[in-house]
């Protein structure tokens, strides 16, 4: 029994302190992207564009391939039930709408926190063990200044054109099929995405991008700064900045979801 | 940071760390004088590099004080302490170069962050400091094409880049081979007597204290167990002393029912 409660005790106090941690970085970086500019600490302009180019740039391919074939699967899968009810025009609907609420922006995160999230770990952690951060300090140079706040200021650009990207590859995955199998005209499926769409599927989406860049960053950089114990702390550090991104942007999509529905 | 001032440049106070529970550092007091070399030797795990990290503000202690001029270095906000940075430098264990740029933007670094001179300036004190170490030629070099002694050596050139009074060297020698090793010393002796520097170096090599040394401090489980000139430290009694000076190696303790009970214990 004192062993199950010990378990949890320490459980508890690693998940708040491991809480701490986020907020705490949260809170640096939120002061050196939006407060310290003003007070003439300027931006890394440089590295910030070295940034946008690894994680936005080269994984225009990737998110592109996946969204396109998640827009056909959605199209299978909707027409397999609409066409029972004759009604085959609204799988265009359907993976629009689909695409540009939910899963463009959480195809585009779960890329991006694989690809990017978990470098920025490897990266962070290896200049840790390798004494860099140090040296950064020892400078009376801030680390998150440095090394976090470029990063997070691709991920805010990037996340949300690369979404509207995938939201766009999805659409068109999805027309392929319906013009391909229900015989839809072009014309006929450019009228039904555009009756479908309204301005606040797409700006729903791309406010979830934002939060969800903000989440991958944040991890990534967490478990990059505490790397504890050589290579073999920078792979476990690496594994855990996906796995806790990727947790973290679904529990994130769950309440966002939630508060547009209740919203609406 | 008035320049006329006169007590010891570096005060270390009563200084208690912990690492977890583990104590590391067990009420450390040390004082080092404006323009003096002071070696700081001990066993591994001593403590020793901890306490270099505390003089700089890489770790705060669990109570106690670091003063710098007077200063205290853990009480005061970071942003005052990062001006005083400024005039420290540090050469880590592993040099601790930036692994992206060449050794010529390393040393650049600080001078580009913290100061406003101009690109040819900088470029100029760059290649001074290069030279100083011993790297003209190399400043186009990553540091993954740099040997180990050249890496440390670029490292000192960037911890040399702002002028600091203060210098601190982590293990100078460690992983280098001897012929490397006696450079890198031969290095931080033409410094010190180049420019009037204090000087802090933690070395677990006795050969190399007595080299560099003014005055060597002891550390023993994280303790100053003896300070003195080297003269001093080899007339010391204390046997830890007398041991690490002839790297007797610790007897091992052989009880044999302690034995038997650390086999048999039962994992808590």
């Amino acid at each position: 029994m004192s062993g199950i409660l010990a378990f949890l005790g320490r459980y508890t106090v690693e998940l708040v302190s491991y809480v701490g941690g986020l907020a705490s970085l949260s809170r640096d970086v939120l002061h050196w992207t939006f407060v310290a500019p003003f007070r003439g600490q300027s931006l890394k302009w440089r590295s910030t564009l070295h940034q946008m180019v690894l994680v936005g740039v080269n994984s225009v391919p990737i998110v592109g391939l996946i969204s396109l074939f998640i827009g056909v699967v959605l199209a299978l899968q909707g027409a397999y039930q609409m066409e029972k009810f004759g009604a085959g025009y609204y799988v265009t609907a359907l993976v629009g709408v689909s695409m540009t609420r939910e899963l463009g922006p959480l195809i585009t995160a779960i890329v991006v926190a694989g690809r990017s999230g978990s470098a920025f770990a490897a990266e962070l952690g290896t200049m840790k063990v390798s004494e860099e951060i140090d040296a950064l300090e020892v400078m009376g140079l801030n680390s998150v200044r440095y090394l976090v706040v470029p990063k997070y200021l691709a991920l805010l650009v990037m996340m949300p054109c690369l979404t509207l990207f995938s939201d766009t590859a999805g659409i068109m995955g999805g027309g392929a099929f319906t013009m391909y199998q229900l015989d839809h005209t072009f014309t006929l499926f450019l009228t039904a995405t555009r009756n479908a769409l309204v301005m606040r599927d797409i700006s729903t989406g791309l406010i979830k991008s934002l939060v969800f860049g903000f989440i991958i960053t944040t991890v990534g950089c967490y478990e990059g700064f505490s790397v504890r114990g050589g290579a073999e702390g920078v792979g476990r550090s690496t594994t855990s900045a996906v796995v806790v991104s990727i947790f973290l942007v679904i529990l994130a999509d769950v309440i966002f979801t939630a508060i547009f529905y209740y919203t609406d | 940071m008035s320049d006329d001032f006169q007590g010891p440049m570096i005060r270390v106070a009563d200084l208690v760390t912990h690492y977890g529970e583990r104590q590391v550092l067990d009420h450390v007091n040390l004082e080092v004088p404006s323009g003096e070399t002071l070696v700081i030797v001990g066993g591994s795990g001593t403590g020793k590099s901890t306490l270099l990290r505390h003089i700089i503000r890489l770790d705060l202690p669990t109570s106690g004080h670091v003063y710098i001029k007077a200063n205290d270095v853990c009480h005061m906000p970071l942003e005052r302490f990062n001006l005083l940075r400024r005039k420290m430098g540090m050469l880590f264990q592993s040099a601790a170069l930036f692994n992206s740029m060449t050794a010529e933007e390393n040393v650049a670094l600080p001078l580009r962050e913290l100061t406003q001179l101009e690109d040819s300036t900088i470029r100029i004190m760059t290649r001074i400091k290069l030279d100083l170490v011993g790297l003209s030629g190399f400043e186009n070099y990553l540091p993954a094409q740099l040997s180990g002694g050249m890496k440390k050596r670029a490292g000192l050139a960037r911890a040399l880049a702002m002028d600091p009074e203060i210098l601190l060297f982590d293990e100078p020698s460690a992983g280098l081979d001897p012929v490397t090793a006696a450079g890198i010393d031969e290095l931080i002796v033409k410094l010190k007597q180049a420019f009037r520097m204090t000087i802090v170096v933690v070395t677990h090599e006795m050969a190399s204290a007595a080299v560099i040394a003014d005055r060597i401090a002891m550390m023993h489980e994280g303790r100053v167990i003896a300070v003195g000139t080297l003269a001093e430290i080899r007339a010391n009694p204390h046997p830890r002393v007398q041991q690490l000076l002839n790297r007797v190696p610790d007897r091992e303790i052989r009880d044999a029912q302690a034995y038997l009970r650390t086999l048999t214990q039962p994992p808590s």
